[in-house]
């Protein structure tokens, strides 16, 4: 049995060495590339002393990003993906929290490397990749490791302003993996394209399967999301058969009418998840590609990316919301009421192997959502909470209701809107103020009472906060409304907002 | 023309009130818009003038500046 992702690797660099393994609109590499780079990275890591511990990923979107990942488990170390469109201030607090000694630059992203907070070592992706390789040194570290072992952390919105990092191990991503390649039949065949960001859990689905099976990932640049012509030439192109994607990416091409110029002629596997399909643009998709198969996946970034998943085979009902089906086989999913029993509507808890090994350095927010199992006093087991209420429908399906608290998903994003409150409190002038979702224009509002303008507040706002969390709406206001015990009235604010 | 022009650049004031949108003319090149704002944009443009901008009008060129989307705008009115 694999213990360690890289196993993966191993085998199939035998097999399909010359096959281009990562690839964007420029340049590709070759499983054979990225094996002898990633042990490379692995080698000048270990000459380093850096061992089971956090190395810092900080580069571009580009198929060397994915090398230097691999470079870094090579080295028996995980890595910590930073992106270069987070704000400096996010990224202190990432730095803050991994402790990490060592970050791997590209040439794009190491002078702002050198304004961090950091007192470790800086080094370039293009320098490292050339290290001569100490096999005997590699070969100990592999003997040595364990499943149980961390190989990433991603980090997630925090409602108290504070981003989380989320530990997730070998066995967890082999587990999901395994289960997500059987579940949407992924094979050697298989020609990804990429939408999702390098920095979290959802771009698992193609790197690993890319490895497992010898399959081809390309990086689809992302100016091509705005324009969606160009963006189904770009798959007709490479030929792409499997997307997994956010639902706004699809929605983007299917809202246009792009299928009037222009229609995916290769794809026949297509996966989506995050938010909500609206059934009208599903319908859309269906009508073109009668004959792919349609997923809707479901899991948060501490379950190892998915957890659920539902292949659309009925005809659903025009104000039906596509399910989230059921959890992959080996894993269990639980609805627990408030008192912790089991109910047909729920907060959905999910049990296995796929649970994540917690919080990095923060046993606090660990100890409110990574829990024993109440429904088992016999022995310890972990089971993770997600804050999501699900219940089943007539046909036994899994469906979304609601969030508990104030989680949102805005392009496909995880957003706390506590976290954004908490950055605006802290702007100078700043006196109070309340943020609100609005579902159906998926726009983020903002209102605030303070001594700025809405365009002095955006403005210090992007220092602080990634491009999309920032208000899409800002309004001024003299007072906030309130609740009688003394909250801030989101309901009254929702109303203000759609009467305006 | 210029009725139209101050319209967008309205809308696109309420999306970025912190940015120049007046005198920029790489508002994709330069990153000013995201995907999200060009999905926003669109459905506005659409809503306020009662066009409908269609997948093939939907490229850089045509995105630039306040001056390039006011002359889709209007060849899309014209076209009615």
């Amino acid at each position: 049995m694999e213990n360690n992702v890289l196993s993966y690797l191993d085998k199939i660099v035998n097999k399909v060495p010359d096959k281009v393994a990562f690839a964007n609109e420029a340049e590709g590499f070759t499983f054979r590339e990225v094996y002898r780079q990633s042990r490379s990275v692995g080698t000048w890591l270990h000459s380093q002393g850096c061992y089971r511990e956090p190395v810092v990923v900080f580069m571009e979107k580009h198929p060397k990003t994915i090398l230097a990942f691999f470079g870094v488990i090579t080295a028996g170390c995980y890595y910590v993906p930073i992106d270069e469109e987070m704000p400096q201030s996010r990224i202190d607090l990432i730095l803050e929290n991994c402790k990490a000694r060592v970050i791997i630059c590209d040439a794009h992203t190491i002078e702002k490397a050198r304004t961090f907070r950091f007192g470790g070592t800086l080094c370039l992706y293009d320098e490292i990749a050339s290290t001569p390789e100490d096999a005997a040194a590699l070969q100990e570290i592999r003997r040595k490791a364990l499943d149980i072992d961390p190989i990433y952390i991603v980090f997630t919105s925090g409602s108290t302003g504070v981003p989380k990092g989320v530990a997730a191990c070998h066995r967890s991503v082999i587990d999901y993996i395994e289960q997500l390649s059987e579940t949407l039949g992924f094979s050697e065949d298989t020609v990804f394209a990429n939408q999702t960001p390098l920095y979290f859990d959802a771009c698992l689905k193609e790197i690993y399967p890319t490895l497992k099976f010898g399959a081809t990932t390309y990086i689809v640049p992302k100016s091509l999301f705005m324009f969606p012509v160009k963006l189904v030439e770009f798959l007709n192109e490479h030929k792409v058969n499997t997307i997994c994607w956010v639902v706004s990416a699809l929605t983007m091409i299917s809202a246009f009418g792009t299928f009037k110029t222009v229609t995916p002629k290769y794809l026949r596997t297509i996966a989506f998840g995050s938010e909500v399909f609206p059934i009208k643009q599903f319908r859309l998709w269906k009508s073109v590609l009668p004959d792919a198969s349609f997923t809707n996946l479901y899991g948060p970034t501490e379950g190892t990316g998915m957890c659920c998943f539902y292949h659309v085979e009925r005809e659903l009902a025009d104000d039906e919301p596509i399910p989230i089906g059921g959890p992959f086989p080996n894993t269990e999913i639980l609805l627990l009421d408030e008192q912790n029993r089991p109910a047909r509507e729920g907060e959905i808890c999910i049990r296995g192997t796929g649970v994540t090994l917690g919080y990095y350095n923060n046993p606090e927010k660990t100890r409110e959502s990574f829990v024993q199992n109440p429904l088992n006093t016999a022995y310890p087991e972990i089971i993770y909470r997600t804050g999501d209420i699900g219940r089943y429908n007539e046909h036994g399906e899994l469906v979304f209701v609601s969030r508990k608290d104030f989680q949102i998903k805005h392009m496909g994003h995880r957003i706390e809107l506590g976290e954004i409150e908490a950055n605006v409190n802290m702007l100078e002038g700043l006196k109070l103020c309340g943020c609100i979702y609005d579902q159906d224009k998926g726009k983020i509002v903002l209102y605030y009472v303070g001594d700025m303008t809405s365009k002095e507040l955006v403005a210090k706002l992007k220092d602080r906060l990634p491009r999309y969390m920032i208000p899409n709406y800002v309004e001024q206001l003299t007072e906030l409304p309130f609740t009688a015990n003394g909250k801030i009235n989101r309901v009254a604010l929702k109303e203000r907002y759609a009467s305006r | 023309m210029e009725e139209i022009k101050s319209t967008i650049l309205e809308i696109l004031e309420e999306m970025h009130p912190d940015e120049d949108f007046e005198h920029c003319d790489t508002l994709v090149d330069s990153k000013v818009l995201d995907s999200f704002d060009i999905i926003t944009l669109i459905s506005e443009i659409n809503e306020e003038f009662d066009v409908t901008i269609s997948a093939d009008k939907i490229v850089p060129e045509n995105f630039n500046s306040v001056d390039a989307l006011a002359e889709l705008v209007q060849s899309l009115i014209d076209e009615d």
